[in-house]
This record gives C-alpha cells, structure tokens and sequence, in this order.
C-alpha cells in the first residue's frame, strides 16, 4: 500500500542523508521525496511516499523516529488528508495538436506557463495519479520532458504536525 | 569564563565525563588535541597499535564497566580503520563515543591529504554523529555525544573534528552544560504500567513459561531483578550469546544459551513454551530459526528499550517498550501487590519435562583416547583453572561457541564477545580494555590462530602498558567454523579454510616479550593452565592444538524450527 510519511526534522547539514540512508541501509524504497524549511527556519518539513504493509511501514516509522534529528513524523495515510504535487510538463504542440493540448490542459486545470511556435510548457497541480492521468490522456508521444515536484501532504481538520 | 583552545576544549570535556581513559592512535588532524593531552594527566591516553583495536579496547571497557567507552583517531585512514570497531559497537549496543580527526574545513571536499568524509562512511553504523563547524559548539556536541551514546538504548557516537577547529591559538569561552536538552530525542524513561501488569497476568497463567534474557539484562543491568523475578516464579531461563552472565550460569532454572549453538534443553524448552517473556533480547536469526517456524504455541512478551525492536522480526503478542530494569522493578512489585501465585503445578510438569531433556542430551563430546585433545576440554580446563571467576573475552569462531557454551558465567559483565557482528580480531584488544578497567582481575582471551592474527599486533600494546592477560589460542589448524559449515553443506571441500604457514606463537609470544606455551597434550593441560594463571602480571599466550575436525553442536538445522537440531555428527532431533 502507497503511504506519505510527513516528517518534521531539525534543518541541520547531515540531517537529509541519515533519512535517506536508513531507507537504502534497510531495503526499503523511496518512491517520491521534498524538503524544504518551514516557517520556522530551524526545522524542515520531509514529505516523502513509499509502499509497504502496515508491519514494513511501523517499521520505517520506529527507525525514521530513532533518527536524532527526527523530530517527529506522522503517516498521512492512517487519517483524510491533501496531497498535492506540481507537475512541469513540456510537450509537443503543432498544428490540431496544438488546440487538443489546451483543452486537455483546462480540463485538468493545468496552465500554459511558456510557449513556443511547436512547444507548450505546462504547469499542473494534484495529486499524483491526477498527474498520471493527464500524461495518460495527452499520449506519451506528445511528451518531451517532464519534472515533478514529489509529493507534498497535510491532515484535514484541526490535525496538525508542529511542536 | 575560562577561555580555552578547541583541542582543550575536547581535552577539558573528556575531563569532565570522567573518562579515565582513552584509547588512541595519533596523526596529522589530531596533533593539536595530542598536545593537550600531554598536558594533562587525569585523562590517560592508551596508545594502541592499530586503530581497529582502540576501538575494541574500548569497546571491552564499556562492556565490563558499563561506561562509555572513548576513542580517539586520526583523519582518512585512522577513522576508517575505527569503522568496524564502531559496527560492532552499534550491533551489540555498546555506548562508546569515537573522535576522529577530520582535515583542516577549507579543505573538506578538496581530496586532501588523509581526508575522508567519516560522517558519510560511518553513517550506518552509528547511533549518531557530529561534526564540529566552530570551536564554540564543543562543549555542547561532546556533552550531546556521551549523553547519546550512554542513554535510550545505548551506542556509539562519533564526533568529526576538522583541524582548524583545534588550533591552540583561538581561544573560546569554556563551559560544559550540566544537563542536555534536545527537542527530538527523548528516550523512554519508563515501560507502559498497563503492559506490565497484562503481561503479569499472562506470566501468572503460563503452564510452560520460559524467560529468554538477552544482552539488554546485562547493559541494562537488569541481572539482579531479573534473578529475582526467575526465582520468585520458578521459570526455567535461557540466555542469548550476548546474555550470558545476565542469569547465573550454574544455577539450577539456567537451561542454558538458546538458538544456533544453544543447549538442546534450551531449544526444546523454547519451542514448546506457552509464554515467553523475552528481555532485553532481539529475537534475531542466530535465535529464531526459521521465524515462520518459531516457537508455534508461545505468546511474546517482549520488553526492550529499543520500539523497533519489538514486533521486527515475530511480532509481540505483549510489547513493553522501556528500560529493562525499570520494568523488572516495577513487575515485581506488581507481582507483589497481586499476591498471586503462578500455577504450581503445571511448573512441576514442566520442569519435569525440561529435566527430561536435561539428561537425554546433555552437553556432551566424545573425548579422544590417544588422539588430539578437543576445544571443550581447554575450555573446562580454563573455568577450572579461573574458577570460574574470570573475565572472558572471546573472538569469533568455534571456539567462541565452546567458550560460550562449557564456561558458565555466574555474573553479568563477565562474557565480553562481539555477537551482533562477529568481528575476529574483537578478543585480544577487547581483553585489554578489560584489563585497564579491573587491573588485579583475571582476563583471559580465548581466541584461536585464525582470529588472534587479526589484532596480534597488540600483544605490543600489552607489553607497553604491562597487561596480564591470558591468551587461550584454541589452535585447530583451520577456520574451524568455516571448515565445520563446509563439512556440513559443501561435501568437505574446505575452500580457504587451512591455516598454512602458522608461525610459532611461542616464540612471537616471547618475541614481544611475553610467556609462551604450547600444549599440545590432554594431561599438561591442566598443569600448564595453573601455572599461566599463576603468573599474575606476565602475559601468557597458551597455544593450545586441539582437533581439527571437532564441530560445534547442537547446531539448529537451516529453515527449521528451534528444536530441530544437529546433536553430534550423526544424530539429529
């Protein structure tokens, strides 16, 4: 089952690595990851998804807190919650094609951030199988080169992870 | 405030933990916290030969004292020869804080000379690291670090100490913290009373209970309670490798060690337990066998300081996360307020049965009538000759299973091997560790010629600082336990596991100005152990030729359960 770890963790040189290190060191697999500082400029916030049943991920969980700089962490998954990642697509866009990909981009509420006589640029925000989705419905041999951001996630409600 | 260079900082700090001794190899990036160590003298500063062996000396020294064990290395080559002095810390939970020089900061990622990034090479086998970025934090990272290493479950920690950041002509304000406080480690304190009291009732009903104490009894020092408790309630106790000592070795509820090389009555008790209360142990693979197989009709309670610990490898039916003793404690006194007893008779049964198994098999080996002597006998020799008072150190091998096995340790701390990683080369340097701590006990190393040359050069070490340590070489002539998997599993093809060209340790025992024995007969063994026992401040290397083809057993059969067992060569379970 798919999980997005949230985890909030000292913003220190070295910090990153051990995180990402406890996953290669004990087999398990990173599928997507961001990082960033938060509003508090000494602690960063990790988001990062990964697969795994509910024994292999309370295992991921028991070491990603015996970190030292872990400060703490939550699966968003366990509870309702907002997932977010952007998406930078570039794309061929000529001739019919050129209409088709607009309306394929207002569909999924993308917006053409930079254009050029045979190419469009196109931003979209959602969760990850929105963004799937989009690549699926304007066919793979339009793409010319993609970026995303990795996942972003928060709880709904009044749940929040802070210190 | 007192203004201090970092390379006195670092100095002042060791000062502070009370570190009496620090075990060492000088180099280029830690010249200048060298140069404040000579100008002291409450810290002694043990100079090693290579630094492989630092870091097991000080791993012996926290093991048989329970205090941090501290290293000090050099940039590049000095701090990735500490690397499996660390690794095998980390396996065995062992609090040690290593230092390590580190090349001057401008240079860091410019390949210089001795440069290597530790913190980057030593990331999966520490509990933490630091580097030091301004001479300012270094009071704080070295308290950080001892309080790290020592609490929670404990480990070794490494603190990376570029050049510059010692130079003896910035000055800095000194003063070390008196408590630490961090935001995201916080170990815990204290097991879950509902817990406790839930596994007491299941410890209450339990008709075939079993205790199964691990090194966390002995590093958490929990060995008295855990005495207490077993005694209170009259269960039957097995000790992991790395617990042995944590429960009496002669007393009458000791079934002996469990898992690979365990007793049969400690398997077979195991396997078919109702209830385990498993302390301070990690139910890892030398234990379970085959984890679908383990144990079948056993409930798990599982205390461990350690949450990822319990349910990794069998999930718990109760888990207890806290320190061993403080759960031990409070469980007696809840067994106290419950007033109960366990149930009386279902014990006797059991214990009937576990006697049962006692005395089909037994530990036992066929001795030869004229042929070599056997590894188990200079073992039996060696708990005669100590009384079984000695601090054994062993490396890794057969005869580290023999020493594990036919030398029964009455007290916790006394058993000092390198179980979670099997390190060769662990036993000489651990031994002087060892000696340092308790200079008047007896320490004896019990090794064989595969694994003594993996740290012999220390036997200069020994000589330097005049430590009497014993050295049993169990000599058989062959990686004995390589050899005993390829007689069991590769059709006796013994690929690489001859020792051709052994040199005489005799005289490279006298050479680095030591005594040297070589027995080579079942009647001077005896003889030869009394008079190496006797001689209190000389180091004695016995090197002692036993039979090449002895195997150690019982050993568990690969993929199966706890009770199925190799008894000999030709009997199984």
């Amino acid at each position: 089952m798919r999980r997005i770890i949230s985890i909030l963790m000292e913003n220190e040189p070295g910090a990153l690595s051990r995180v990402i290190g406890l996953f290669s060191q004990r087999g398990y697999n990173i599928e997507t990851l961001s990082v960033a500082p938060t509003e508090d400029s000494t602690l960063s916030r990790l988001t990062l998804t990964t697969f795994g049943n509910d024994l292999k991920i309370e295992q991921i969980t028991k070491h990603l807190n015996k970190l030292i700089e872990v400060v703490k962490l939550v699966d968003l998954t366990e509870g309702p919650h907002i997932e977010r990642e952007l998406m930078l697509i570039k794309v061929k866009a000529t001739g019919a094609q050129r209409a088709e990909v607009k309306r394929s981009v207002d569909i999924f509420r993308g917006q053409i951030v930079d254009v050029t006589s045979t190419v469009y640029t196109i931003q979209l925000t959602g969760a990850s199988d929105k963004l799937d989705a989009f690549i699926g419905a304007i066919g793979e041999t339009q793409v010319l080169e993609v970026v995303r951001s990795g996942v972003s996630g928060i709880a709904r409600g009044e749940k929040v992870l802070s210190l | 405030m007192e203004m201090l260079s970092g390379a006195e900082m670092v100095v002042r700090a060791l000062q502070d933990e009370g570190v009496e001794y620090i075990f060492g190899y000088p180099g280029g990036s830690v010249l200048h916290i060298y140069d404040a160590l000579f100008q002291q003298d409450s810290v002694s500063h043990i100079l090693v030969r290579h630094e492989q062996a630092a870091t097991h000396a000080a791993d012996g020294y926290a093991r048989a004292t329970g205090k941090p064990g501290v290293v000090m290395v050099t940039s590049g080559p000095g701090a990735t020869n500490a690397i499996t002095g660390l690794a095998t810390a980390f396996m065995d939970s062992i609090p040690m804080v290593v230092l390590s020089g580190q090349v001057r900061s401008d240079w860091i990622g410019d390949d210089a000379f001795q440069e290597t990034d530790m913190i980057g090479v030593s990331r999966p086998v520490v509990k933490h690291s630091f580097m030091v970025r301004d001479a300012k934090d270094i009071p704080e990272i070295m308290k950080k670090a001892f309080y790290i290493a020592t609490t929670g479950r404990p480990g070794p920690v490494l603190v990376d100490i570029p050049k510059d950041q010692t130079a003896p002509n910035v000055k800095n304000p000194y003063e070390y913290p008196k408590k630490v406080k961090m935001r995201s480690y916080a170990p815990v304190s204290r097991g879950h009373s509902g817990q406790i009291r839930k596994a007491l009732d299941e410890l209450m009903k339990a008709k075939r209970p079993v205790i199964y104490a691990g090194g966390g009894v002995v590093q958490g020092e929990g060995s008295e309670l855990l005495t207490q408790l077993a005694h209170r309630l009259n269960f039957p106790v097995t000790n992991t490798l790395m617990g042995l000592g944590g429960f009496p070795g002669t007393d009458r509820q000791n079934v002996g060690m469990l898992g690979m090389h365990g007793t049969y009555e400690a398997n077979m008790t195991m396997h078919s337990s109702d209830v385990i209360l498993a302390v301070g142990a990690r139910l890892d693979d030398r234990v379970t066998n085959n984890v679908k197989k383990f144990c079948p009709g056993a409930k798990i309670i599982h205390i461990d300081i350690d949450p990822a610990t319990i349910s990794k490898n069998i999930m718990a039916h109760i888990p207890i996360v806290g320190p061993v003793q403080q759960v031990l404690e409070e469980m007696l006194a809840a067994l106290d307020e419950h007033g109960g007893e366990p149930d009386r008779k279902a014990l006797e049964r059991w214990w009937e049965e576990i006697d049962g198994w006692r005395k089909v098999h037994g530990m036992r080996y066929e001795t030869n009538e004229d042929g070599p002597m056997k590894p188990q006998q200079v073992v039996q020799a060696l708990y005669k000759a100590t009384k079984g008072d000695a601090y054994v150190t062993s490396d890794v091998g057969q005869h580290q299973m023999f020493a594990a096995q036919y030398y029964q340790y009455d007290k916790p701390r006394r058993w000092i091997n390198s179980g979670g990683l099997g390190t060769m080369g662990f036993g000489l340097p651990a031994a002087m560790g060892v000696q340092f701590a308790f200079p008047e006990a007896t320490v004896a190393c019990v090794t064989g010629e595969g694994s003594i040359q993996m740290n012999i050069q220390e036997l200069s070490t020994c000589l330097q600082y005049g430590l009497p340590v014993k050295v049993i070489n169990i000599n058989n002539q062959a990686l004995g336990m390589v050899r005993q998997w390829q007689d069991m599993q590769y059709g006796g093809r013994h690929s690489q596991s001859y020792m051709e060209s052994l040199p005489d340790f005799v005289k490279l025992a006298e050479s680095y100005g030591h005594v040297g024995m070589k027995i080579t007969k079942i009647e001077d063994l005896d003889g030869a152990m009394e008079e190496a026992f006797a001689l209190k401040d000389r180091l004695v290397f016995m090197d002692i030729y036993v039979d090449p083809t002895e195997h150690v057993y019982p050993m568990q059969i690969a993929d199966g359960s706890m009770r199925d067992m190799w008894l000999s060569k030709t009997e199984r379970t």
